[in-house]
C-alpha cells in the first residue's frame, strides 16, 4: 500500500501507521482533488486492515502541516453546482477518516490552516509543536468563503459554538499554546516531546475533547436564533453583509440547522458552493494572489540585513525603527537630541507589548532598538533609512555624509514622500545607490511599502531594497520616483474631491458614510483628519505643482487656523483625547451614489493616469498597491479591476455625466480606452 | 618575577557608563542588567570592529535581581553577543566593578583572552525585601501541608512579626562579622584621625561643587543617556546638588550613630543605580583590529585590613602597588579615591601622612606623604554622583582616564575601599 504520489506511509513496531503528506512538486502542502483522492484510497485501505494501533497524520515538509485547500483550484470552478460537488466529495472523505475505528491523530508542526485544520479536526486527537511557526485557524472568511469540509460543524462540536464562531467569523489564526487553551489542540509541546505525546494519545486513547455541557442549549432553535442575532451585530462592526457575506452565511447556517445532525454538512456544502463562485470571493482570491505576487518580487535578490540605521525619530522614523526591531533587526535610531528619541522608545515599547506577549521577547526587542544620538550605527548598518523633515538641502547634505561613512554594500534609502530621489541624489558620488523606501502611517498597521526607483537608482539596489522590505514582513511595491508615487498620488484627487464636496455643503458624515458603504475602510474626511491636514496640504501643493489643479481654499484656511486634524484636536471633525466626537448623520444616504461616483471616479481616473505614466509596472500591481497601501475595498479587487468590472460603456457614461456636472476634472484620462477593453 | 616578563600589555579601548540615578524610595526604572546593557550597547555600537571579536564578558555586581543569576551572561546575551561568548560575574562588595576589570586584565595579560567587555552594574533601588527566617519556616510548612485541615491548623501559628521584611540593602551595608554598619566604620575612622563633622561636610560640599562644575563643562563625556519604556530620557547623574552648602549639610542628623555621631546622609555616598563598562584589549588585538586606545592598565593590587576601618583600604592597596612599580606619590598626576564616606577619604589622606600609621600598618619607614587636594577626585565623587556599588570601581578608573586626557597627564591611580575590610587600587597610564 505504499505507492502514492503525495503521501508516504510507514507502519512502526507498535503498529501505528504514520501517514505523511509530501505533496509532489511544490514547496508547501495544500489540498486538491488529487491529494484528497489518494488520501481516500489510503483511508479505505486502513479501514480494511486488522490489528492496527492507530493512525498519525503529519507533514513531511518543513514548510508546515497543511496550509489549506489549493486556492488556485478555486479559480477553475465554473458554477455553484460544481463547487458543491467538489466540497461534498471532500466532506465524505473526511467523514471516512472520522469513522475509522482505530484512534487517529494529527501531528502538527507549522501552519495548519483552513482545510488542513478541518482534516485535523476529523481526527480523534491533535498534537502541535508549540513553536512560533505553528499557527492554527480557519481563515476562509478572508477569502470570502467559509470552511466547507466540516469545519463549521466539527470545531463547535470540539470547543463549543461560541469559541468556534469567534475563530471562524474572524478568520484569525492562533499559536499552538492558545489553541490548546481554547481546546482544539489536545497538547502543545516542544519538538522534543512531539512524537512521544502523539504516541501516548494513540496508545492511551483518552476521551476526546468536547464542547462544554451548556452547549446542549444550542440544540434549541430559538436559543440559536437569539445568539445568532448577537453574533451578527458583532460581525457588523467589522464587515457589512453586502460586502462580506461569508461570516453571515456561517451564522445563518448554524441558526438554521445547528450541528447536531448530519444535515449540517449538506447545508455547509451548499452555502460554500454559492460563495465560492461569488464576485466577492473571486475578488478576495484575486487579492490573495496579488499579495503573493508582491511577496514574490523579493526573489530577485538574496540581500540580507541585520542592522538597520534610522535617521529621524519622528512619527515615521521612530515607528519604522520599532517595526524593524520587532522583526528581528538590530536597529540604531538617530536624532539630534534625546527629547526626539525618547518618545519613539516609548511608542516602540507599546508596539512590542501589543505584538509580543512574552516578557523576555519584549525585552529582547527593546534591547535590539538602540538610541544613537551620535550616529555611530551609520558605519555598521546594512540599511540606512532617512526619515527627517522634508527639505531637499537637508536631505542632500545628510546623504552626502552618509555615503562617505556607510558600508559600500549598505542600502541608502529615503522615506521621503514628496522630494524626487533624482534631486536628493545629486550630491552623491554614486547616485545609483539611493533608493526610496516609503512607509505608510501607521507603520505597524499598513502592510504596503513603496520601493521607489529614481532614474539613476540601479536595478540591483532596487532589488535589494525590495528583499529588505519583504524581510521585515511588509509587502514591497516597486514604483517610479514621480510625485506622490502610487498611493498618495491616487488618493490625493479623492481627498481633494472630498474637500470640494464639503465646500458645496455636503455633510462630512454623509461623505464618510457613502465612502464606507462603497467599501472603503475609512471615510476620506477621517483619512484627511488622521493623516493631518497640514500633511495633506503640503502633499497636495507638491502634486498640484506637477500635475496642475488648484488647492482648495478651505484646506489652506483650516491649516492656517491650526486646525490640523486629529493631532490638534480639531480638523473636519472635533476630537477629544484623540477620539472623534461622533456627529449625527446628516441625511439618510440620498446622495450616496453621487458622492461615491465623484470620490471614486477621481481615484479611478488618477489610476489610469498613473498606469499611463508607468509609475507601476502593471494594473495588477496598481490594484495591489491601493488595496494594501490605502485599504481600497478588497472585495472589489482594486480600482482598475473595479473599473473593468463596470465596463467601458458604464464608465464612460459616469464620466460624461460627472464632467457635465462638475467640470473638466472629470474628463476621462486618455488611457481609459487602452486599459478598459 | 619570571612570569611578569611574559605578561601582555592591556589597553582600554573605550568605556561608557549610564547616568547614575539616585534611588528614590522605590525601585528605579532600570534593573541592573538594563543599566549594563544600555552602557555596553553604546560601546558596542561605536566599536570600529565587529563585536564578534569580544572573547568574554566579566561583570561586577553585588545585588543582581532574582531574574539575573550570573548577570554577566544575561548581559552578554541581551547584547546579542554570540552564544559562544562566555561570561562570569564577580562580587567583591564595593569593588566588584574593579574586580571585573582586574579579572579582564589578568585574562588578557595571560593570553587567555584578547578582547574583553568588563565593568560593573548595580540597581540598588531594586534591592529586594526578603522574608525573615520565621516566615520562611512557616511558609515551608504551609506549602508542604496537603489537606485543608492541615492548612487550617497552621494558620494560628502565624505571627504578625513574621511579616517584618529583611531589607537586603541594609544587610548588605552591614559588616556580617563585626556587626558595624558601613557608616559606623566611617565614624570609627573619624574618631581615630580626629576628623570633625565640619571637615566631612566641607568635603561633601566640594564633591557636589566639583561634580556640578564638571557637568557644566561637559567633563563627563563617558556618560551615555539611558531611555526608559515610558519615554523618559536620563542624560546626567541626578544626585548632584549644585546648591549644596555647609549650612544645609549642617542641618542633617547623624544617620548611623544617631546620638553622638557625625556621619550623615549628606557626607556619605548616595544609594544609586548605575553601570559602567569598558572594552579592554591586548596589544595584539589592538594591532590586529586597529582598535583605538585611550589608556594602558598597568597594574592592580588588593589588600585587606581591620574591617572596622575598612575605609582606609585604598591606601593599603595603593602602597604596595606603587612600591611594586617603583613610583612615589609625586609620580601620580591624578587620584581617584572612591567617596564611600567623606570621613573615610579624609582618613586615607591623613593616615598616609601619618608616620605612626604608615609604620605600623603599611610597612613603611616614615609617612608616605600627602595627596595634593587639587589632584584628588577633581570632578567630585560618589558623595555627589552616587555609589552603585558594583559599578563604582569601574567608574573611577574610566573617569580617571578622561581626567588624564583632559590634562595631558600621564599617570593616574584609582582606588576604592571595600566593606569587610579590603582595598583595591589600579594604576593607569594615558596613551
Amino acid at each position: 500500500m505504499n505507492n502514492f504520489t503525495h503521501w508516504q506511509l510507514k507502519q512502526d513496531d507498535r503498529d501505528i501507521i504514520w501517514l505523511s503528506l509530501n505533496k509532489a512538486n511544490v514547496a508547501a502542502n495544500t489540498l486538491n482533488r488529487e491529494v484528497l483522492e489518494e488520501f481516500e484510497r489510503i483511508v479505505d485501505d486502513i479501514q480494511q486492515k486488522e490489528n492496527l494501533a492507530g493512525l498519525i497524520i503529519q507533514s513531511a515538509k518543513s514548510s508546515g502541516f497543511i496550509l489549506g485547500a489549493d486556492i488556485q483550484a478555486f479559480t477553475e470552478i465554473k458554477d455553484a453546482n460544481e463547487a458543491f460537488e467538489l466540497v461534498r466529495k471532500g466532506q465524505i472523505i473526511f467523514e471516512k477518516l472520522e469513522n475509522l475505528k482505530i484512534p487517529t491523530l494529527a501531528l502538527i508542526d507549522g501552519a495548519c490552516l483552513g482545510g488542513g485544520l478541518e482534516l485535523a479536526l476529523a481526527c480523534d486527537y491533535r498534537v502541535a509543536h508549540d513553536n512560533r511557526k505553528t499557527k492554527l485557524g480557519l481563515p476562509e472568511v478572508l477569502l470570502g468563503i467559509h470552511p466547507g469540509w466540516g469545519g463549521t460543524i466539527r470545531l463547535p462540536r470540539c470547543i463549543g459554538a461560541l469559541k468556534a464562531m469567534d475563530l471562524i467569523l474572524s478568520g484569525r489564526t492562533v499559536p499552538a499554546k492558545v489553541a490548546a487553551k481554547i481546546g482544539f489542540i489536545d497538547a502543545a509541546v516542544p519538538m522534543r516531546h512531539l512524537k512521544t505525546a502523539a504516541i501516548r494519545f494513540i496508545l492511551n486513547q483518552p476521551e476526546r475533547h468536547k464542547a462544554p455541557w451548556y452547549d446542549k442549549a444550542f440544540s434549541i432553535s430559538f436559543i440559536r436564533q437569539a445568539v445568532g442575532s448577537l453574533l451578527r451585530k458583532k460581525v457588523m462592526v467589522k464587515a457589512k453583509p453586502e460586502h462580506y457575506p461569508a461570516p453571515y452565511a456561517v451564522i445563518d447556517n448554524w441558526v438554521k440547522v445547528g450541528i447536531d445532525n448530519e444535515k449540517a454538512y449538506i447545508t455547509e456544502a451548499n452555502s460554500i458552493g454559492k460563495l465560492l463562485v461569488s464576485d466577492t470571493s473571486r475578488n478576495l482570491v484575486r487579492v490573495f494572489f496579488l499579495q503573493e505576487q508582491l511577496k514574490s518580487l523579493a526573489k530577485h535578490s538574496d540581500f540580507k540585513a541585520q542592522h538597520v540605521h534610522v535617521i529621524g525619530a519622528g512619527t515615521m522614523g521612530g515607528d519604522i525603527a520599532a517595526w524593524c526591531a520587532l522583526r528581528g533587526m538590530q536597529v540604531t535610531l538617530q536624532d539630534r537630541s534625546s527629547e526626539q528619541v525618547a518618545p519613539a522608545i516609548a511608542r516602540a515599547y507599546q508596539l512590542f507589548s501589543k505584538k509580543i506577549r512574552d516578557k523576555r521577547l519584549i525585552q529582547a526587542a527593546m534591547d535590539r532598538l538602540i538610541p544613537d544620538l551620535e550616529g555611530e550605527g551609520v558605519s555598521k548598518a546594512d540599511v540606512i533609512i532617512e526619515a527627517i523633515y522634508e527639505n531637499l538641502e537637508a536631505k542632500q547634505n545628510l546623504f552626502k555624509t552618509l555615503e562617505a561613512s556607510a558600508k559600500p554594500s549598505a542600502i541608502l534609502a529615503s522615506n521621503t514622500s514628496s522630494i524626487p530621489l533624482d534631486e536628493i541624489n545629486q550630491t552623491l558620488n554614486n547616485p545609483e545607490r539611493l533608493v526610496g523606501i516609503h512607509y505608510f502611517n501607521p507603520v505597524a498597521k499598513m502592510p504596503l511599502v513603496e520601493v521607489v526607483k529614481g532614474q539613476l537608482t540601479s536595478q540591483d539596489v532596487l532589488n535589494d531594497a525590495i528583499a529588505f522590505v519583504r524581510s521585515i514582513d511588509k509587502l514591497p511595491l516597486p514604483v517610479k520616483s514621480s510625485p506622490g508615487f502610487l498611493v498618495n498620488r491616487i488618493l490625493m484627487p479623492y481627498l481633494m474631491e472630498c474637500v470640494a464636496l464639503v465646500d458645496e455643503g455636503y455633510s462630512i458624515t454623509a461623505i464618510d458614510s457613502a465612502a464606507k458603504k462603497f467599501g472603503m475602510p475609512m471615510g476620506p474626511v477621517e483619512i484627511a483628519d488622521t493623516v493631518g491636514l497640514d500633511v495633506c496640504l503640503s502633499v497636495a501643493k507638491n502634486m498640484i505643482a506637477h500635475f496642475g489643479g488648484t488647492v482648495p481654499t478651505r484646506l489652506e484656511s483650516m491649516v492656517s487656523q491650526s486646525k490640523l486634524g486629529k493631532k490638534s484636536g480639531q480638523g473636519f471633525y472635533t476630537y477629544k483625547d484623540g477620539k472623534q466626537i461622533k456627529e449625527p448623520a446628516a441625511d439618510k444616504g440620498e446622495h450616496d451614489e453621487l458622492i461615491t461616483h465623484r470620490l471614486i471616479m477621481r481615484l479611478v481616473n488618477e489610476s489610469f493616469a498613473v498606469l499611463r505614466e508607468n509609475v507601476v509596472e502593471s494594473a495588477d500591481l496598481l490594484d495591489a498597491g491601493m488595496i494594501f497601501g490605502a485599504g481600497f475595498a478588497p472585495f472589489l479587487g482594486g480600482p482598475i479591476h473595479y473599473a473593468r468590472a463596470l465596463g467601458k460603456d458604464e464608465l464612460t457614461k459616469i464620466f460624461n455625466d460627472l464632467q457635465s456636472d462638475c467640470g473638466k476634472r472629470f474628463e476621462p484620462d486618455t488611457a481609459l480606452s487602452e486599459i478598459i477593453i | 618575577m619570571q612570569e611578569n616578563n611574559t605578561k601582555r600589555v592591556v589597553y582600554v579601548v573605550d568605556g561608557a557608563r549610564t547616568p547614575f540615578l539616585k534611588a528614590r524610595n522605590k525601585p528605579g526604572a532600570f534593573t541592573a542588567s538594563d543599566l549594563a546593557v544600555s552602557a555596553s550597547r553604546s560601546l558596542l555600537t561605536r566599536m570600529n570592529a565587529s563585536v564578534d571579536i569580544i572573547d568574554e564578558v566579566i561583570t561586577g555586581c553585588t545585588m543582581p535581581g532574582p531574574d539575573e543569576a550570573n548577570i554577566s551572561r544575561v548581559i552578554a546575551l541581551r547584547l546579542g553577543l554570540k552564544n559562544t561568548v562566555p561570561a562570569f560575574t564577580v562580587m567583591r562588595n564595593c569593588a566588584s566593578g574593579m574586580q571585573a576589570i582586574d579579572n579582564a586584565m589578568e585574562n588578557i595579560a595571560s593570553g587567555k583572552s584578547d578582547v574583553v567587555l568588563a565593568g560593573g552594574t548595580d540597581a540598588m533601588s531594586h534591592a529586594p525585601l526578603l522574608l525573615n527566617t520565621k516566615m520562611a519556616t512557616w511558609l515551608g510548612g504551609w506549602m508542604s501541608s496537603k489537606t485543608i485541615g492541615q492548612k487550617l491548623q497552621m494558620l494560628p501559628q502565624l505571627r504578625l512579626n513574621y511579616f517584618a521584611p529583611v531589607i537586603a540593602l541594609l544587610k548588605g551595608l552591614t559588616d556580617p562579622i563585626i556587626g558595624m554598619s558601613m557608616g559606623q566604620t566611617a565614624e570609627q575612622i573619624a574618631y581615630e584621625f580626629d576628623i570633625s563633622r565640619q571637615d566631612m561636610d566641607n568635603f561633601a560640599v566640594k564633591s557636589h561643587q566639583h561634580a556640578a562644575h564638571a557637568i557644566t563643562e561637559n567633563f563627563f563625556t563617558e556618560v551615555s543617556p539611558i531611555f526608559d519604556r515610558k519615554g523618559n530620557a536620563y542624560l546626567h547623574d541626578d544626585g548632584i546638588r549644585a546648591d549644596s552648602s555647609i549650612e544645609k549639610l549642617a542641618k542633617l542628623k547623624p544617620f548611623f550613630d544617631k546620638k553622638y555621631g557625625a556621619v550623615t546622609a549628606g557626607n556619605s555616598s548616595q544609594i544609586t543605580d548605575g553601570a559602567c563598562f569598558m572594552l579592554l584589549a591586548s596589544e595584539q588585538a589592538v594591532e590586529k583590529y586597529q582598535l583605538p586606545v585611550i589608556a594602558k592598565l598597568v597594574d592592580c593590587q588588593w589588600a585587606a585590613l581591620d574591617p572596622s576601618v575598612m575605609g582606609l583600604g585604598p591606601i593599603h592597596a595603593a602602597t604596595p602597588l606603587l612600591k611594586q612599580q617603583h613610583l612615589s606619590l609625586k609620580d601620580i598626576d591624578f587620584w581617584e579615591i572612591n567617596e564611600a564616606f567623606a570621613a573615610q577619604v579624609i582618613g586615607c589622606v591623613k593616615a598616609w601622612n601619618n608616620a605612626d600609621y604608615c609604620k605600623q600598618f603599611l610597612g613603611l619607614d616614615s609617612a608616605f606623604g600627602e595627596i595634593p587636594k587639587e589632584k584628588l577626585n577633581v570632578d567630585g565623587g560618589a558623595i555627589a554622583l552616587g555609589h552603585p556599588v558594583g559599578a563604582s570601581g569601574a567608574r573611577i578608573i574610566l573617569h580617571l582616564i578622561h581626567v588624564l586626557q583632559r590634562n595631558n597627564a600621564k599617570r593616574g591611580l584609582a582606588s576604592i575601599c571595600i566593606g569587610g575590610g579590603q582595598g583595591g587600587a589600579v594604576l593607569i597610564e594615558r596613551i
